[in-house]
C-alpha cells in the first residue's frame, strides 16, 4: 500500500470520527438550535462525505488502479499530494467557516478559500487518475 | 478492468468533477451575496455526488473486482452492467433535470432509471460476493 493511500485512509477515518462527533454535538439538548449547531450540520456531513466516503475511494484508486509504466507507477506525486493536502486543508477551513458564518461573523474569505481548495482537490485526483483508468 | 467497469469510472469522475464545481461554488455563495443563487441547485449537487459519483464509482470497480465465478469469463454479463450504467446516468441526468426545472414526473423517472440500474448490478454482482477458494476464479483485479 503506497504512502498516499496509508495517509488518505488515516486521515478519512478520523474524518469519520470528527464527522460523527460533530453530529453528536449538533444533536445534543443544550445545542439544538444553537448557531454554533446549525453551522454543525453541513461540516458533519461534508467530513462524512468528502473526509471520509470520498477521502477512501481517492487512497484505495490510487492503490489499486492499474499502475502507470515507469518510475511515477502510483500517477504524479504532485498531483497526488496536492489533491490530499488540498482536500484535507479545504474541510479543515470549513470546520471553521462554516460556524462563524452561521453565527453572523463574515467569514467569506475562509469559505471561499475553503471551496477553492476542495474544487482544487478533486481536479488534481480526476487529472491524475483518468490516465489509470484504462482496459486491459 | 472491463470496459463498462472503465466507462462507469470515467463517468463517476465527470459527476464528482460537476458535482464539485457545483459544490464550490454554494459554498462559496454562503458568505458572497453574488453567488447566493447558487443554493438553489442543492438538488443537483446532492445527486451529482451520491448517486453519479459514490454509488457509481462502487458499481463500477466492484464489476471489476468481485470474484469471477469459476470457469466464467470476465466479460460475462457486460451487457447486462452496460444496461445498467446507461439506465445509472440516464437517472442521475433526468433527476437533475427534473429538480431544476421543478418537474417531479422527469424527477421521479429519473430515480426509477436508477433504482433498476441497480437491481441489475444486484442481479449480476449477487452470486459474485463469495469467498476466495471456491473453484478456480482468480481472486481481486487482474489489471
Amino acid at each position: 500500500m503506497p504512502t498516499l493511500t496509508r495517509w488518505h485512509l488515516r486521515t478519512g477515518l478520523v474524518c469519520l470520527v470528527l464527522g460523527l462527533l460533530a453530529l453528536l454535538l449538533a444533536a445534543l439538548p443544550s445545542l439544538a438550535g444553537a448557531w454554533f449547531a446549525l453551522g454543525l450540520v453541513p461540516v458533519a456531513i461534508h467530513l462524512l462525505v468528502m473526509g471520509w466516503a470520498t477521502q477512501m475511494i481517492f487512497g484505495v484508486a490510487v492503490w489499486m488502479f492499474p499502475r502507470q509504466r515507469g518510475e511515477r507507477s502510483f500517477g504524479s506525486p504532485v498531483l497526488g499530494w496536492g489533491a490530499y493536502g488540498a482536500l484535507n486543508l479545504g474541510l479543515l477551513l470549513r470546520l471553521v467557516g462554516e460556524p462563524l458564518q452561521a453565527s453572523g461573523h463574515r467569514a467569506a474569505a475562509l469559505l471561499a478559500a475553503s471551496a477553492a481548495l476542495q474544487l482544487a482537490a478533486v481536479l488534481a485526483f480526476v487529472l491524475n487518475t483518468w490516465r489509470r483508468v484504462r482496459g486491459t | 478492468m472491463p470496459r463498462v467497469s472503465l466507462w462507469m469510472v470515467r463517468a463517476a469522475l465527470l459527476h464528482l468533477l460537476a458535482g464539485a464545481a457545483i459544490g464550490a461554488t454554494m459554498l462559496a455563495g454562503k458568505g458572497l451575496s453574488s453567488l447566493v443563487g447558487a443554493l438553489a441547485l442543492l438538488g443537483v449537487h446532492q445527486e451529482l455526488m451520491l448517486i453519479g459519483w459514490m454509488v457509481q464509482m462502487v458499481l463500477g470497480v466492484g464489476f471489476w473486482i468481485f470474484p469471477r465465478l469459476p470457469g466464467r469469463a470476465r466479460e460475462e454479463h457486460s451487457g447486462f452492467a452496460a444496461l445498467a450504467a446507461v439506465l445509472l446516468n440516464a437517472g442521475v441526468l433526468a433527476a437533475c433535470t427534473g429538480d431544476l426545472g421543478s418537474l417531479g414526473w422527469i424527477t421521479a423517472a429519473g430515480r426509477a432509471a436508477e433504482l433498476a440500474a441497480v437491481l441489475l448490478f444486484l442481479r449480476i454482482a449477487w452470486a459474485r460476493v463469495r469467498p476466495y477458494g471456491l473453484g478456480a476464479a482468480a481472486p481481486g483485479p487482474t489489471g
